[in-house]
């Protein structure tokens, strides 16, 4: 057992659960979404990120990359989201909640993605 | 580049990591603390504001309590997250510091940025391994032909002492073992702009492997080795090295034919300096028995070379046994009177410095000095800078190697017409070097010449192609000519015309120029120049063949026809 992997493994997949957490509920509707849990999924994403830097290795890298698009997706959200609450005149709309959201279904799929990865890679060692 | 995003990033990881943690846990704060404003109703930070204030309090930019004033509980986190935020930043700097001082990170980055600049050069180009002392002067000779080089060292020193030099254009170079073939290929041996591999190092072996790399990835690139010894020299040979030089050997040879062909020798002498230095005689080394000090590789060479000129050798050495020096040789380092008188120095014409420490040679030779002062004196300066003790000595012939090594290279690659004059020109005999002595002697004006080749053809003298295919009858003299007065000749001396293949030295003046043909020219500097008129200009070509100006449009070419009939029909008045 090795720390490193388990605080590795941690943030991957807490990353994963805490975007589907936000994803999940209506599309629209902005009480089914709570922004403090967009917000730690950016941080806990981010994390995950850096913690993929330096690896050499092939998966490595294609995890670097999904990493880096879930980030892409989630701080597109939030800027959206922002924009909506302080910038647009109606605040947060039906209209600009479904596009935060579908960002962040965006960001889920990479995240999905980044776990299956760490599966295989688990499975191979492990064989 | 991947390797110098990877180390940045490995190293920042911690740091960014701290930094994360910080700015989240003052923004989730931020956002729970409730506060009131000013009219009194309760408010919260939303996340973009939170964030846009924890942004400018933790890079102490601090434009104050922003949206509203803050409450006491808010005041109390933001003291906490100001010391937080601060010292993660403090933290990041700090390793972004040490990383950039980094030697590991500074050699990557070094290392991009020489891929980068060999990538960029676009010109011919040529490896020089080994940045001592004769890399960084070959470097030096070419960059003032205007050709380019990388250079690669182990050292950081020599890398350093290169940067110094005052160079035209920025030589690239690359710090590592140059015999490592991937080394190698950053370098440009792969690159369709590479001309060829130098190796300069003070190492046969890793000579010895540098050539074979270079032949091994492309058969058809030049590789250039210096050997020290035999060994070595057949060994590059049995690959194909394209010029394998031996300083020793070289330095030997030139003595040798300083003794038996002094004149031939200054040829050489005066065409190979780089140009514009005073001319200088050369004592003549007189016959009779010589004292060799040091039987080393350089001793031994030059012992092989008076013996075959019939000179007798005593040779001086402090380990006549380990060096195999020859029987009779004498103890010592030369250096003191008693070695010197029992290698009877009374009886001696000249004597030879020749060990590899200078102060021990500049000993020997003051020694010496004082015992015979009429001696012939050649010693071997190790180091190029201690030249003017040398001077100062009064030595009567200098065995420099770096400048042996590159004047070798430089006319052997650059100027290949010169290497294959030079070796003519030792079979002609005493009297045809006097008058070419003579030459250029008058034609210099007191300094060495500047030497160059002209090739007749579409780039280098489309004039002269030009006037040929008219029918004209364009002389070796005539490209000599003064463009401003024909009758006048440029201070030049033609060397060499090769045709087919075949050297004529010293063509006559008035051979016909063909198409494909190759001239040698010296003279002094600025002649080039002058003499690109009549190679490119077909109007001043005219002039200096036939002697009459040719008009340049149709008004004047009617005008100067109508004036020259006139004159010839015998009506000089009229023609005035």
């Amino acid at each position: 057992m090795n720390l490193e992997k388990i605080l590795f493994g941690f943030f991957i997949l807490l990353a994963l659960t805490l975007n589907f957490g936000f994803f999940i509920g209506d599309i629209d509707n902005p009480d089914h979404h709570d922004e403090l849990e967009l917000f730690a999924a950016i941080v806990v994403s981010l994390v995950a990120t850096i913690l993929k830097f330096g690896d050499r290795t092939h998966i490595g890298a294609v995890l670097l990359s999904t990493s880096l698009v879930a980030d892409l997706h989630l701080i597109a959200a939030a800027v959206v989201w922002g924009l909506a609450a302080n910038v647009g005149e109606d605040g947060v709309t039906s209209a600009a909640m479904a596009s935060v959201v579908s960002l962040s279904g965006g960001a889920l799929l990479a995240n999905i993605a980044s776990v299956v990865l760490l599966v295989i890679e688990t499975v191979n060692i492990r064989r | 580049m991947a390797e110098v995003f990877i180390i940045f990033f490995r190293r920042m990881r911690a740091p960014l990591l701290v930094l994360i943690g910080a700015y989240s846990i003052a923004i989730v704060g931020l956002v729970m603390i409730p506060g009131v404003d000013e009219q009194g109703n309760p408010w919260r930070f939303d996340f973009f504001h939170a964030f846009y204030f924890v942004s400018f309090m933790a890079s102490t930019i601090g434009f104050g309590e922003i949206p509203h004033d803050f409450s006491a509980l808010q005041r109390m986190w933001t003291v906490v997250a100001i010391y937080l935020a601060v010292i993660s930043w403090l933290y990041a700097i700090g390793t972004i510091l040490s990383l950039i001082q980094d030697p590991v990170f500074r050699r990557a980055v070094a290392h991009r940025r020489f891929i980068g600049r060999v990538r960029a050069l676009g010109e011919p180009f040529f490896i020089v391994c080994g940045c001592g002392e004769s890399g960084r002067l070959l470097i030096k000779e070419l960059a003032r032909r205007n050709i380019r080089s990388v250079a690669m060292d182990a050292h950081q020193d020599a890398l350093q002492d290169l940067e110094l030099e005052d160079l035209p254009f920025e030589v690239p170079h690359l710090l590592g073992d140059a015999s490592r073939p991937e080394l190698l290929n950053t370098a440009g041996l792969t690159s369709p702009n590479c001309r060829g591999v130098l190796a300069l190092t003070s190492d046969d072996h890793l000579n010895l492997k540098i050539a074979i790399t270079t032949k091994l990835s492309n058969r058809h690139l030049m590789a250039v080795s210096t050997a020290r010894t035999a060994d070595t020299m057949a060994n590059l040979a049995s690959f194909n090295t394209d010029h394998i030089i031996n300083p020793f050997y070289l330095f030997a040879d030139h003595l040798a034919r300083a003794l038996h062909a002094p004149k031939s020798h200054l040829i050489y002498r005066w065409l190979v300096q780089s140009a514009g230095k005073p001319l200088r005689e050369v004592k003549t080394p007189p016959r009779g028995t010589w004292i060799l000090c040091g039987y080393g590789r350089f001793g031994k060479a030059v012992a092989r070379y008076l013996n075959y000129e019939g000179i007798a050798t005593v040779v001086i050495e402090r380990d006549p046994e380990a060096s195999g020096a020859p029987e009779g040789a004498v103890r010592g380092r030369g250096t003191e009177a008693v070695t010197l008188r029992e290698a009877k120095i009374h009886q001696a014409a000249g004597i030879v410095a020749g060990t590899d420490d200078d102060a021990n040679n500049l000993s020997i030779l003051m020694t010496a000095r004082d015992l015979k002062p009429d001696l012939y004196f050649v010693a071997r300066e190790n180091r190029l800078e201690n030249n003017p003790l040398f001077h100062a000595a009064g030595v009567d012939f200098i065995m420099q190697s770096s400048r042996i090594v590159v004047g070798h290279i430089v006319s052997m690659i650059i100027t290949p017409l010169m290497d294959r004059f030079l070796r003519q020109a030792r079979h002609r005999d005493e009297e045809w070097a006097g008058r070419l002595l003579e030459q250029i002697r008058q034609v210099g004006e007191g300094f060495t010449p500047e030497t160059w080749s002209v090739t007749i053809d579409d780039e280098e003298s489309p004039a002269v192609l030009g006037s040929l295919a008219k029918g004209l009858d364009v002389t070796v003299d005539s490209l000599q000519r003064d463009p401003t007065e024909r009758r006048r000749l440029l201070p030049t001396v033609a060397l060499m015309l090769v045709r087919d293949d075949e050297e004529d030295l010293l063509p006559e003046g008035h051979t016909t120029l063909r198409p494909g043909d190759q001239l040698l020219f010296c003279g002094a500097s600025g002649q080039q120049g002058r003499m690109q008129w009549a190679q490119n200009n077909e109007h001043v070509l005219h002039y200096l063949v036939t002697g009459t100006e040719r008009a340049e449009s149709a008004i004047w070419r009617h005008w100067l026809a109508d004036r020259r009939r006139r004159r010839e029909t015998g009506n000089p008045a009229e023609a005035d």
